[in-house]
C-alpha cells in the first residue's frame, strides 16, 4: 500500500463507567477530543464511517452521527465487523480518501453498554443477539463466554494448552491497564486470581473474560498532503486485511482455526513485512483464548505454541512482542462494538512514541487485530510509523 | 434439564428450516444432503456449501456423533436457565461429517469428554422438540 493518507488524529473517552451519557454523547465526546488532537475543526471534516449503537436502534448509523455531530460528508459509511469494526473502518477511510472521494474522514464509535442498563441485560441481549445461531444454538442456553469457551476447550484438546497460560493473559492486560489512565479496571491481578475467579462457561472463568464497558473512540484519517501540516507525525495504513471461515460456531469444522489466517496472511503481504517485523502487536482479547489462536492465526508463532508463546513475559511490555499495550477488552474496557477501536487509538499512540510509561522502546510497525462474531470475522491492520512512509 | 422453564428459547422455524423441525417433532433427526455429490451440511443453506448444487434433500441421519468441543456452562444466560446450571453445551461431530450445537444430557458435567461417543435423543418444548445428545454408553 502507498502511504497517500495518514492517521492524524485519535480521541477518546475515559473508558468505565459513564453513567447518564448517551451513545451519541459519548461519541460526541470522542469528537471534541480527536479534532483537538488533530488540530483540525468540524469543517475540515468531509467523510464519516460510523457503527451501528448496539443499546438503541440507529436508521442508517452514519447519517445519525453526521447529523449529531454537523458535519456534511461528501462520504459516509457505516461498518459492522462487529468487533472487527475499529479496524475496518481505518481501512475503509484510507480506500475512501486514497479513491478521491473525500480528503478527511472522522472515524467515530461507542456507547454506553455498560450504563444503559443492568449487567444482566448485557448478558441476555449479546446471548441473543446473534452470536449464537437464533434457532441452532439459541435454545441450548450458550452463554456468549461459552461460545469461546468451545474454542479453548479444544484447544486445550488438541495442543494441551493450560488455564494458566490462558490466565497470564488476563494478567499481562490488566498490568497494561494499571499503566493506562484511561483504562476501567486497574488493580493488578495474579493467574492464582484468574483460575480461582468464579468458573463462568468452563474453561473460562470469570476473569478469563472482556469486562463490559461505556466509552468511545475516534480517529481522523487525511490525506498525506494534509498530514504535513498538522501537529503529529502521521501514521500510515501499510497493509490490510479480511477473513471469515465460518459463521455460528457450533457448525465450524476446526474450532482451532480462523479467518484471522487470512486477514493477516493479506495485510502482511500488502505491507511486504512479516510478523517478525511487528514491534507491538494491539490484538483482541474479547477472551483469553482469543489472543492465543491470533498469535498463532497470524503467524507469531506455529499452531498449537500460542499457550507456551504468551508465557515468560512475551507478551507484555519489555517482552519479545508486547501485545494489546492499552490492557485491552480483558481490562481496558469492552463497550461493545467499539471495544476495538481502542487497539487501533494505542497502535497510533505507540507508534508516536506517546504511550507514556507503556511506550514500545522504538516502535515503527504496529499490528492491529479485529475479531467480530464468535471468532469468526476478521480484519488486520498493519500500520507504520512516520519512518515507515 | 428436566423441568422446562416456560420462559425458554424455544426454535421459531424458517422456510428453509421448517423440515428440520417438523422431523424433530416426530423424534425423528434429519439432515440435508446434496443429490448432485452426495455430501451432508449443517446449518441449512439454500445451496450446497460443498458443490453449489440446488438440489437438496433432507435426509434421515444416523444421529451418531462424538463430542467435538464442550462447555460447561455455570452462569445461565436468562433466568429461563437457570435452574439448569450447571449444563453441557456442547459441539458435536456427526458421524455423517457436519458439527452442530446441542446439550450433552444424561451425562453429569464432570464426566463430559472431547471424543466421546453420543446418540440424539430429543427435549419436548411446547410445541417444538429440541434434537440433544446422550452418552451411547449409560454411565455406572
Amino acid at each position: 500500500m502507498s502511504a497517500q493518507s495518514a492517521i492524524v488524529g485519535i480521541g477518546q473517552t475515559r473508558v468505565g463507567q459513564i453513567p447518564d451519557r448517551s451513545a451519541l454523547q459519548l461519541q460526541s465526546e470522542a469528537t471534541q477530543a480527536v479534532l483537538a488532537d488533530a488540530g483540525l475543526g468540524i469543517g475540515d471534516i468531509d467523510g464519516i464511517i460510523a457503527t451501528p449503537a448496539r443499546v438503541e436502534y440507529w436508521q442508517a448509523p452514519c447519517g445519525v452521527v453526521a447529523n449529531h455531530l454537523g458535519i456534511r460528508p461528501r462520504f459516509m459509511a457505516t461498518v459492522d465487523l462487529a468487533g472487527a469494526s475499529g479496524a475496518a473502518m481505518i481501512h475503509q477511510a484510507v480506500m475512501a480518501i486514497e479513491s478521491g472521494q473525500c480528503e478527511t474522514v472522522l472515524c467515530v464509535t461507542g456507547q454506553n453498554l455498560l450504563s444503559n442498563g443492568s449487567r444482566a441485560k448485557a448478558v441476555k441481549s449479546m446471548a441473543e443477539s446473534g452470536s449464537a445461531h437464533p434457532q441452532f444454538e439459541v435454545p441450548y442456553g450458550p452463554l456468549v463466554p461459552s461460545l469461546y469457551a468451545l474454542v479453548a476447550q479444544r484447544h486445550m484438546y488438541e495442543y494441551g494448552t493450560t488455564a494458566d497460560q490462558m490466565a497470564q493473559v488476563a494478567v499481562t492486560m490488566r498490568h497494561h491497564a494499571s499503566l493506562n489512565p484511561l483504562a476501567h479496571k486497574r488493580d493488578v491481578i495474579t493467574i492464582g486470581d484468574v483460575t480461582g475467579s468464579r468458573m463462568i462457561a468452563s474453561p473460562l472463568h470469570l476473569l478469563d473474560c472482556a469486562i463490559v464497558s461505556d466509552g468511545a473512540g475516534a480517529a481522523i484519517v487525511t490525506t498525506a498532503a494534509r498530514a504535513k501540516d498538522l501537529k503529529h507525525p502521521p501514521v500510515h495504513l501499510l497493509g490490510a486485511g479480511y477473513g471469515v471461515r465460518h459463521g455460528p460456531i457450533g457448525e465450524h469444522m476446526k474450532l482451532t482455526e480462523t479467518g484471522a489466517i487470512d486477514s493477516g496472511r493479506t495485510a502482511f503481504g500488502q505491507a511486504g513485512l512479516r510478523p517478525a517485523d511487528v514491534d507491538v502487536a494491539q490484538l483482541y482479547d474479547c477472551f483469553t483464548i482469543t489472543v492465543i489462536v491470533e498469535l498463532e492465526d497470524l503467524g507469531f508463532c506455529a499452531k498449537g505454541e500460542g499457550g507456551a508463546f504468551v508465557e515468560g513475559g512475551r507478551i507484555g511490555l519489555g517482552g519479545a512482542l508486547p501485545v494489546t499495550t492499552h490492557g485491552g477488552l480483558l481490562s481496558a474496557g469492552h463497550p461493545g462494538i467499539g471495544g476495538g477501536f481502542f487497539h487501533v487509538i494505542e497502535a497510533v499512540r505507540q507508534l508516536r512514541g506517546e504511550a507514556e510509561n507503556r511506550q514500545v522502546q522504538d516502535a515503527e510497525i504496529a499490528l492491529v487485530h479485529g475479531n467480530g462474531g464468535v471468532i469468526s470475522v476478521h480484519c488486520t491492520l498493519i500500520l507504520g510509523g512516520p519512518s515507515a512512509a | 434439564m428436566t423441568q422446562i422453564a416456560p420462559d425458554r428459547p424455544v426454535p421459531v422455524p424458517d422456510a428453509l428450516t421448517a423440515p428440520y423441525w417438523e422431523a424433530a417433532r416426530a423424534h425423528r433427526f434429519a439432515l440435508p444432503r446434496c443429490e448432485e455429490c452426495g455430501r451432508f451440511h449443517f446449518y441449512p443453506r439454500s445451496l450446497c456449501p460443498y458443490c453449489y448444487s440446488p438440489r437438496l434433500a433432507w435426509t434421515q441421519a444416523s444421529g451418531r456423533g462424538t463430542v467435538y468441543s464442550f462447555s460447561v456452562i455455570h452462569r445461565a444466560p436468562s433466568p429461563a436457565f437457570a435452574a439448569d446450571v450447571p449444563y453441557i453445551v456442547a459441539t458435536v461431530a456427526l458421524e455423517e461429517g457436519p458439527h452442530l450445537m446441542t446439550n450433552v444430557v444424561n451425562c453429569a458435567p464432570d464426566n463430559v469428554r472431547i471424543g466421546m461417543p453420543v446418540t440424539v435423543d430429543f427435549l419436548d418444548l411446547g410445541d417444538e422438540a429440541l434434537p440433544v445428545f446422550k452418552p451411547v454408553l449409560v454411565e455406572s
